[in-house]
């Protein structure tokens, strides 16, 4: 594989990483938000492939499974909270719950 | 072909990650997610990282958004959201701002450092085999090398499925939270837009 390729797929990575990380600032539904999460995570999962590939390495790729996991437990923990909180307040957006107190 | 397989996954990732930011309705988000997540399953096909192709569709868009799909229409809260209205003054201004400055410094990185700026020993762990599989590689790899995070996923996996249980348990007394004191002291109006029902 060309070396500019890996390039490519490192660019494609980081603006990925971005478009989520903007998705998290800017939306206010908290399962968009979960879901700008997982976009996150998805392109720092592309960079470890594309690390282990260009260091002719596999723990680029054992590490994705790791994420994978910690991606797993995070969605189901924050899907947990937000059907706690839609209990409580129906349609409530991320801004709404600036009390700390349950 | 490897650059043209590119090309194309790479416009669908960035269309379904843009399509998930900038959807009004969560479920639009949600589908474009799953267009993102298959591009990238495509582009880990490319990698040669077989497995985690098949892991990435079958762990992502089988489970992990189907879930979030469930998730959205148990509550019904797929309804459309509000874009126009900005509950902080400058907070979507703000947040381009600071993430063109990032995705700028990331983009400068590796355009001005080239290859150089994957450093490191090479194979520590294990040169990616042409002749053994893949899949292969890796769960050797899991069960030698990286067994002790192995079994420490599955502790946390058993702590996400016990902390799921309990924050899903309904309290006896179930009382609604009450709406939080204005932050000003002139009294806003609640950020959240009234809707009206039945609009999902």
């Amino acid at each position: 594989m060309g070396g500019n390729l890996s390039l490519a797929y490192l660019m494609l990575s980081a603006i990925l990483f971005v478009i989520g990380g903007v998705g998290v600032l800017i939306r206010r539904n908290p399962l968009v938000m979960i879901m700008c999460v997982e976009l996150m995570l998805n392109a720092v999962n592309l960079s470890f492939v594309t690390f282990g590939k260009m260091l002719d390495d596999i723990s680029g790729q054992i590490i994705v499974f790791f994420v994978m996991v910690v991606a797993a437990a995070e969605v189901v923990i924050g899907l947990a909270l937000i059907v706690a909180m839609a209990r409580r307040r129906p349609g409530a957006t991320a801004d709404d719950l600036r009390a700390l107190r349950g | 072909m490897e650059t043209a397989v590119f090309i194309v996954s790479a416009l669908v990732v960035l269309a379904g990650g843009l399509g998930v930011v900038g959807s009004r309705n969560p479920v639009h988000s949600a589908l474009s997610l799953i267009a993102t997540l298959f591009g990238i399953a495509v582009l880990f096909l490319n990698l040669g990282a077989q497995l985690l192709a098949v892991v990435q569709v079958i762990v992502y868009t089988g489970a992990i958004v189907v879930l979030i799909l469930f998730v959205m229409m148990l509550l019904g809260i797929d309804r459309e959201e509000d874009l126009e209205t900005e509950p902080l003054v400058g907070q979507r201004l703000l947040a381009g701002l600071v993430g063109l400055l990032f995705l700028g410094a990331l983009l400068a990185i590796i355009i001005i450092g080239k290859e150089s700026i994957v450093t490191g020993a090479r194979s520590v762990t294990g040169a990616i085999s042409p002749t053994v599989s893949n899949i292969t590689q890796i769960g050797t790899e899991l069960f030698t090398t990286y067994v002790f995070p192995l079994e420490i996923t599955a502790g946390l996996l058993t702590i996400a499925v016990v902390g799921a249980v309990v924050l899903s348990r309904r309290p006896g007394d179930l009382q609604p939270i009450p709406e939080p004191e204005s932050m000003t002291d002139m009294g806003d109006e609640p950020l959240t837009a009234p809707t009206e029902e039945g609009a999902h």
